[in-house]
């Protein structure tokens, strides 16, 4: 399975998921506070180069899905058909999430039937234990609120 | 020169292409000539006269190779796009740009690819592409159509469009690549219980949503419009030409702003329109860029053929047939033709408006060319 290739920007993000906390950049001048992503040096609306990382509430809706089938990588290919969802969450609507929707943080990418996955469904982020060695990444991911 | 500057300053005057096929023997740069001299012998101009280069990226061969190969003279202009398949409008709006300015006299536009033989470019993780990778691709978000599909869920979903409306643009491209036997899928008709039944690729797009994969090269001449009268072909004039970049854009996963529907073609398509004498209702033709059938209705949104969520249903009634509103990709296109990028769809535009289109619009005296939706853009509006 492919690793998040981390850049400056991102690197908090994925230090954040480590510890189980979904949070996203936003700007920390005052009066401004604008949430951005991806994460990038500077804000786009005020120019300010201070940010922070807010913590959101971890829950959202799927704004929309996919379900690859192959010619896929590898790893994919042997869970495919699976979906891939983007969530937009509930602090943020423009602050959206690509992922997957699982029964669970360690389940496979296919572990929910397709008949379940609908626009507008609320998921609730939870977090893989990612390899636990360095350079290994905890992943959010995404269960049904009501499964 | 008028105050607009390009309007009419230029004119494509030479057109060439190798054949299209899966698997084609020779190089890229081998390719990339054959459709270089071809398009020069079209124009009547000799290579020792080319000044001016312009290309775009996910292309191997370079200008060093190109010009030394094919005998140009000395080259005082020379620009690569970005991108892939956004730019390969570009590169006409660039030479136009750069001939119209004085910096050049004769400009020579290029694509060649063996992306039929070759490997396919999403199968290459150590590249990040234009793709912030970090936060798609451990998801399984792996490849273009995967990106894609997720916007036509999202499109599909907010104005009920419907795999029907996909289908209307899969069977309009093909029809026009089983009048052409330079098109791949010449011979190959498609029904819509083909399409209904066929494997998926990524959910909700179908195999026959998704382009050829295609070795192929195509080259195209332009020069002032002064000179072009003098050319052996009768001169198609770049009337107007933009990129697009929108502001917040995120290329193929943008998912990111505030309107992930409006893509790069609206940026374009404002540029366009308000440096041209004509209007949407005035084109005749159109050559859309179709690496996926829901860059169609996304595109003639953008470019102002409908409102806003009414790209489903223009493809109704043969609307993209000969003989309807808009004929469209009159070669096959990306999808039944060849994919090289999309400068089949430059050059099919320029055949359409030459009358040498091997299925010809009646009279057609205008044609939109655009580049790839949903990444960095540009288009052109061509006229006789």
């Amino acid at each position: 399975m492919l690793t998040p290739v981390v850049d400056d920007d991102g690197a908090p993000f994925w230090e954040y998921a480590a510890r189980g906390e979904l949070r996203v950049q936003a700007c920390a001048e005052p009066g401004c506070g604008e949430l951005r992503f991806p994460p990038r040096p500077c804000c786009p609306h005020c120019h300010s180069f201070d940010s922070e990382w807010r913590r959101m509430s971890g829950k959202g809706r799927v704004w929309s899905y996919v379900v690859p089938h192959p010619p896929l990588l590898p790893d994919y290919a042997a869970q495919a058909p699976y979906n891939v969802i983007v969530v937009e969450l509930a602090d943020a609507p423009r602050i959206r999430l690509v992922g997957n929707l699982v029964s669970g943080p360690e389940a496979a990418l296919n572990s929910v039937a397709q008949e379940r996955i609908r626009i507008g469904a609320r998921v609730q982020v939870v977090f893989t234990e990612g390899a636990g060695s360095e350079g290994g990444s905890a992943l959010p991911r995404w269960v049904l609120e009501r499964p | 020169m008028t105050g607009a500057g390009l309007k009419d300053a230029t004119a494509v005057v030479g057109i060439g292409q190798t054949p299209f096929a899966k698997q084609l023997p020779e190089s890229e740069k081998a390719l990339a000539c054959r459709a270089i001299l071809a398009a020069l012998d079209d124009a009547g101009i000799s290579p020792a006269e080319v000044d001016a280069l312009a290309s775009y990226t996910m292309e191997e061969t370079d200008e060093v190779e190109v010009a030394k190969a094919v005998g140009f003279g000395d080259l005082t202009f020379f620009s690569k796009v970005g991108y892939g398949g956004g730019g390969s409008c570009a590169t006409v709006a660039h030479l136009a740009a750069a001939v119209a300015t004085g910096q050049a006299t004769v400009g020579v536009a290029w694509r060649s690819r063996k992306r039929g033989s070759g490997p396919r470019p999403w199968k290459n993780t150590a590249v990040q592409l234009p793709t912030p990778a970090q936060w798609t691709r451990p998801f399984g978000l792996l490849r273009p159509a995967d990106e894609i599909a997720m916007l036509t869920r999202r499109y599909l979903h907010e104005y009920g469009a419907t795999r029907d409306h996909l289908f209307n643009v899969a069977l309009a491209c093909r029809n026009r690549a089983n009048q052409n036997p330079a098109a791949m899928m010449y011979e190959r008709p498609l029904t819509r219980d083909m399409y209904m039944t066929s494997r998926w690729i990524s959910e909700p797009l179908c195999l026959f949503d998704n382009c050829l994969e295609t070795d192929g090269a195509l080259a195209c001449v332009i020069v002032s419009a002064e000179r072009a009268r003098d050319c052996r072909q009768r001169p198609v004039y770049v009337h107007s030409a933009a990129q697009g970049l929108p502001a917040q854009h995120h290329g193929m996963v943008n998912y990111w702003n505030d309107d992930p529907l409006t893509g790069p073609a609206w940026t374009a398509a404002r540029h366009l329109w308000k440096h041209s004498d004509f209007t949407p209702e005035d084109v005749d033709v159109a050559q859309i860029y179709d690496a996926f059938t829901p860059l169609i209705p996304l595109s003639l949104e953008g470019y102002g053929f409908c409102g806003r969520g009414e790209g489903g249903a223009f493809t109704e009634g043969g609307a993209l047939e000969i003989g309807g509103r808009l004929p469209l990709n009159t070669s096959g296109g990306g999808l039944s033709e060849a994919y090289v990028h999309g400068f089949n769809l430059i050059n099919e535009g320029v055949k359409q408006l030459r009358g040498t289109s091997t299925a010809q619009v009646p009279g057609a005296a205008t044609c939109l060319v655009t580049a790839g939706e949903g990444v960095p853009t540009s288009a052109l509006l061509l006229r006789t």
